[in-house]
Order: structure tokens, then C-alpha cells, then sequence
């Protein structure tokens, strides 16, 4: 139908072939300092653009929210030796960020006044841990990794601990101090 | 008239000619219906990328109001629901075409000379199929979604060194937030089909430059020196042209896996969203879709002190492993003379399903919704027996054991433990554990374990 079914087409036949270099080495001598300049003319206006967009990118690895206290009930309202979930907000939420700038905890009373705040995270992958008050064990629902009520690990490919957050009594107030997910 | 449009078109810009050269050029006539895969791949990927822009109309790509956005399309939108039904069975076939193409393209040998760019382009359009894949199934932003942005977060926090910073760059921040959400739309609907356009551009500009591969012949290794004389050879005596020759083959496979995906979108539907992307909802139990299923068992399976290096360094290995196929680019083709790359495929297909199904059933996952034992199971109606029952639910033994099918898979079926243990040797198992049990001897009052294995006593 075409004729030359021997040879796959390529665009590049419609180009005309490259001039060839100059014999005069002062013209020569120009084209090269000609291509110089423009190949580094493009590259700053390539890094012009680019080393903003790559910051911008990456931004999140150097900004880091300041860390808040968050209020999460009342001292009565937790029973000394239970262990309850509660949820709070994250530092500094974005008007945007709506139910998924919520964290859980497990805080249990220890004391009076002593409270220890317990990640929701489990160590191994992350996936959110379930108190199974019965027989005082931390369950995680993903691969079985299973603590104790000291946070310790009773059983499963947790490598690690559960982790804490710092918690305190203000003003009658039990309060957690938000964190980055702990990983690693 | 339209002659005329065309020829001036033609002569302006040069592209009919142009299209013309590249639907005709001319192919061997031995391809089949193996060689439908590459561009069904293509079809699937278009019918994404069309019906992604149609769903980007309506969903709205932050964190708070995704979801309520996703609700939207799939409950009030006019075709909403078949369109996110497009989408998720469009992603399915694209990741099963492009399976199927690769080991296609492997068994046959077609990445030889001088083809090893089309492998290389190829195997960079696989990666990003899959990352596709994983971004897309995110943003269905419910609490699944919530999860899996934090166990691969956790997964890259593995790393040395910067693993820390890759889990921030996942997470866009300290936690799941506002920031997180839109930055995986903009890697998912811009930055990754735009590198496969790309990509997919110099695939086929290759594809055209080199032209499609003959089938393997055996006897008839690949010789730099005279392979492209030899091709160039075959098609003078007995090419045919690319369209319509090859490319019905192509168009039928290709409309029929539109349909097929069509079908499923209208019978089975888009996959349910699950609950709220709220962190702070701890009743959650997430699950990667199915093209990742496989994966989520390795991670279950993999012995903990081989774990960090089964989660870094084996997908680094299969990437390089991948990429560096082609570096034996010589020899016979043939399959009957490379009987290992079709055991490599083969193998790799029934590790993936053998871990696919383990995922399906994920054993190592606590049953939390296991039932009280009916009376019927229990058979035993005194009351220390009774009783043991009761206590072998309510203190979470069954989340992990099993009397008759009923609870957990994590660890051993009970349903005969009487058979293989002494009850003295189950008040020392119950009391100090195992490898994978937590000791109970805290957690339990010795009335209570004693009523427990007084109810075990009796399975045999």
C-alpha cells in the first residue's frame, strides 16, 4: 500500500541532515561557546524553577508542627487502673484536614494524679491496636502482634514497645502532648 | 473535501503520513494472540485515564471532604457509581495486563537485541502501574486508606538512615492530616500517568523503530551482527502490514476487555467505601486490595528478624533483578532452549497466589468477632465445663484458637487439644505462653484457668 514496507518509518527522515562542522576554527570556536551558553542559560532556568518545586516537595521532612498539650477529660471521668481510649486533635490541624486530623490514645489511670498515655500504633507496621480489657492485653488486628498492659510485647512480630505519649493533670484537666506517629 | 483537509494537513504538519507509516508498518505474520497484551495494557490504561478525569470533576482532593466527596459520586452522581466501578476493574486489568505482558515479553525472549530499551521502559511502566495502583486504592480516603498511608509510612520508616524522613515525605507531616491526602492526588492524577505517557511514548516509538518481535524460533540464536539483516529480511518476505493485519487481533481483545470490565463495573460494582478516614476509630481492620493482598501476607509471614530486609532490600533486588533482564541479550530465544524463564514465571505466579490466598485467609490475624461456643459444641453441660466455654471467649483464647471452626487461626486449632495435651501441660502453656502467646499467668485467676482446661480436658 505505501511501497517501502522494508524499512519502519522514523521521523527523523523528514528532518534534513545536520550541517557539518565549519574548517574555520574561529567560527567553530563561536558554535561551541554559543552552545555553551545556551545549555547553561536552560540549566538556571531549569533550577530557577525546579530547586523551589523540589523544596516545596519536600518541605515536610523540615517543617515540624510545634507539639500541644491537648485536653482529653476530665481527671473523674477515668477510673484508677482502666484503660480507656480517648481521641484528641492533632498540633495544628488545617481548616481542611476534618475527621482525619483526629488521633486516638489509650490512657489509663494509674493514680490519683499519675496517667501513662499508650500510642494507638503498633510497632510492627502501624495498624491501630484494640484493649482487650479481659485479659489486659493490647491486640493488633493486622498480623497479631499482641502487648501487655505495660506496653511490652507479650507476643508477635512486634519488634518494639508500644510508645508513649507524655501525659499530665492540669486544671483538672488530663492532658496529652500530641506527637509525629512514632515510626522507627 | 475531507481529502483535501487531509492532504493540506498532511502537508502542513506531515502526521497523516506519518500515522499512516506507523498503523501499516509492516509486522511478521506469525504474531498471535499472545502479542495482544502489550497494547490491551494501553487500552486499560486509557479507559483510566478517562475515566479518572471524569471522577477528578466531582472528587475533591482534601482530607476532610474527600470522602463525603466519594459518597457523592458513588450515591447521588448521575453514572457515579459506574464510573468508580470503570475505574477500580480498569486498575485490575491494567495490573493483570501488564502481569500478563511481562512474562509474555520474558518467556519469549522479545527483550533481546535490540530491544533491551523497549524491557528497560517497559519494566519502568510496570513499577508505575503498581505505584498507581497503590495511590489510587488511597484515595479512596476512607479509614482502610487512613491505615495503609501509615503501615507504608511504617514500611519506609524501616529504612536506615532516612527512614524517618521518607515516613514524614509519605505522611507529609508528623501524622495523617490535611496535607497528606492532596499530595497523593497530585502523584496519582499528574505526576505518574504523566511519566507514563512518557514512558509510554518512547515504548512505542521503540516498539516502531525496532518493530515487534518474530516469535522465537529455536536454532535461531540472536546475533548482533546480522539480527537486524535477518528482521529486516523476514519482513521483505513476509511482512504484512501492522493494521489492519495484526491489529483486529488487538481491537478485539482490547473491546472485549473493555466490556468485560464494563460488565464487572455494572454487576459487582466499585468496591464499598469503608468507614470515616478517622484516626482516632480504632475498630478498623485494614486490608490492601487484591493486587496487593500477596504482599500484605509476606509481611505477616516473613520471620521477624529477616523482616527489615524482606521490606527494603527485596524490592530493591526485584527492581534491579527487573531492570537488568536484558544485559543477556543474545542467544537463543526459544523457550525449549531458556526452560528456567518459564519456571521463573511460573514460580513467581504461584508465590504470588500461594500468598494471595494466606492474605485472603490472613490466619495470623485475631479473630475479634468470634461467638460464644453454642452449647451444642461445648457438649459438656457441667458446670466447670460450662464455664471453661464461657471463659475461652470472654478472655480472648478464641480470638486466636479454634474449636470446630469457631475463632481465631493464629494459633493452634483446640478442637482435639485434649488428644495431644495432659491438662498439666496446658495449665503450663496457658500460664508461661508461647512464641507467639502471651503468658497468662497475670491474667487469670487460677479458679478461671483451671475452669478453662477442665473445658479443654474434653476435646478429644
Amino acid at each position: 500500500m505505501l511501497g517501502r514496507m522494508d524499512r519502519p518509518p522514523t521521523t527523523q527522515q523528514d528532518l534534513p541532515p545536520p550541517v557539518p562542522a565549519p574548517d574555520d576554527p574561529q567560527l567553530l570556536h563561536r558554535r561551541r561557546f554559543l552552545s555553551r551558553v545556551s545549555i547553561a542559560l536552560s540549566t538556571l532556568a531549569a533550577a530557577l524553577v525546579g530547586v523551589p518545586v523540589v523544596g516545596f516537595l519536600i518541605s515536610p521532612l523540615t517543617r515540624r508542627s510545634p507539639r500541644q498539650w491537648r485536653a482529653v477529660g476530665p481527671v473523674d471521668h477515668f477510673k484508677v487502673g482502666e484503660t480507656v481510649s480517648v481521641t484528641f486533635e492533632d498540633a495544628s490541624p488545617l481548616p481542611w484536614s476534618g475527621v482525619s486530623a483526629r488521633t486516638a490514645a489509650w490512657l489509663r489511670r494509674d493514680s490519683d494524679s499519675a496517667f501513662t498515655a499508650f500510642s494507638v500504633n503498633c510497632t510492627h507496621l502501624g495498624c491501630p491496636v484494640r484493649w482487650f480489657a479481659e485479659s489486659k492485653l493490647f491486640l493488633c488486628p493486622c498480623h497479631g502482634g499482641v502487648y501487655n498492659a505495660d506496653g511490652s510485647v507479650a507476643a508477635g512480630p512486634p519488634p518494639k514497645p508500644l510508645g508513649r505519649y507524655p501525659a499530665r493533670v492540669r486544671a483538672g484537666q488530663v492532658e496529652i502532648l500530641t506527637s509525629p506517629i512514632p515510626i522507627a | 473535501m475531507i481529502r483535501r483537509l487531509l492532504a493540506w494537513l498532511d502537508d502542513r504538519s506531515g502526521v497523516v503520513t506519518w500515522a499512516r507509516h506507523a498503523l501499516e508498518h509492516p509486522v511478521p505474520r506469525q504474531t498471535g494472540w499472545w502479542y495482544v497484551f502489550g497494547s490491551a495494557t494501553f487500552i486499560a490504561f486509557m479507559l483510566q485515564v478517562v475515566t479518572g478525569i471524569a471522577l477528578a470533576t466531582a472528587y475533591v482532593p482534601s482530607s476532610g471532604d474527600a470522602y463525603d466527596s466519594l459518597r457523592f459520586i458513588t450515591e447521588q452522581a448521575l453514572l457515579g457509581r459506574f464510573l468508580r466501578g470503570l475505574h477500580y476493574f480498569g486498575a485490575s486489568a491494567m495490573v493483570v495486563l501488564i502481569g500478563i505482558h511481562v512474562a509474555r515479553v520474558y518467556v519469549m525472549a522479545a527483550y533481546k537485541f535490540p530491544r533491551e530499551l523497549n524491557w528497560v521502559s517497559g519494566a519502568l511502566l510496570l513499577l508505575l502501574t503498581l505505584a498507581l495502583a497503590f495511590t489510587g486504592q488511597l484515595l479512596r480516603w476512607d479509614q482502610t486508606a487512613v491505615w495503609s498511608v501509615i503501615v507504608a509510612a511504617a514500611q519506609a520508616g524501616r529504612m536506615p538512615f532516612v527512614g524517618g524522613d521518607l515516613a514524614r515525605f509519605i505522611l507529609a507531616g508528623d501524622t495523617v492530616g490535611g496535607t497528606t491526602l492532596s499530595r497523593f492526588f497530585a502523584f496519582h492524577v499528574f505526576f505518574l500517568p504523566g511519566l507514563v505517557f512518557l514512558l509510554v511514548g518512547l515504548h512505542l516509538w521503540l516498539v516502531l523503530k525496532h518493530g515487534i518481535s518474530e516469535p522465537p524460533e529455536l536454532g535461531n540464536p540472536v546475533d548482533k551482527a546480522t539480527y537486524r539483516e535477518r528482521y529486516a529480511e523476514l519482513l521483505r518476505r513476509d511482512g504484512v502490514p501492522f493494521w489492519p493485519d495484526a491489529a483486529w487481533r488487538d481491537v478485539v481483545f482490547g473491546a472485549g476487555v473493555v466490556s468485560v470490565v464494563a460488565l464487572l463495573a455494572v454487576v459487582i460494582g466499585p468496591p464499598a467505601l469503608g468507614a470515616p478516614p478517622d484516626p482516632s476509630i480504632l475498630e478498623a481492620y485494614p486490608r490492601p486490595d487484591w493486587y496487593f493482598l500477596w504482599y500484605f501476607a509476606v509481611l505477616a509471614l516473613t520471620p521477624q528478624h529477616l523482616e527489615t530486609v524482606v521490606i527494603i532490600l527485596a524490592p530493591l533486588i526485584f527492581g534491579a533483578v527487573l531492570l537488568l533482564v536484558p544485559v543477556f541479550n543474545t542467544g537463543e530465544r526459544s523457550v525449549r532452549r531458556r526452560p528456567w524463564a518459564a519456571i521463573v514465571v511460573l514460580l513467581i505466579v504461584f508465590v504470588i497466589a500461594t500468598f494471595w490466598v494466606a492474605g485472603q485467609r490472613a490466619p495470623w490475624s485475631p479473630d475479634f468477632n468470634a461467638k460464644p461456643l453454642a452449647a451444642a459444641t461445648v457438649r459438656d453441660s457441667s458446670t466447670a465445663v460450662v464455664t471453661g466455654a464461657k471463659l475461652f471467649h470472654d478472655k480472648g483464647c478464641e480470638f486466636c484458637h479454634a474449636i470446630e471452626g469457631q475463632g481465631g487461626k493464629r494459633g493452634p486449632d483446640l478442637t482435639l487439644v485434649a488428644s495431644r495435651m495432659s491438662p498439666l501441660e496446658m495449665v503450663g502453656r496457658i500460664t508461661n505462653g508461647g512464641p507467639n502467646m502471651p503468658a497468662y499467668v497475670s491474667r487469670l485467676p487460677q479458679e478461671e484457668r483451671d475452669a478453662i482446661v477442665a473445658f479443654l480436658a474434653t476435646r478429644k
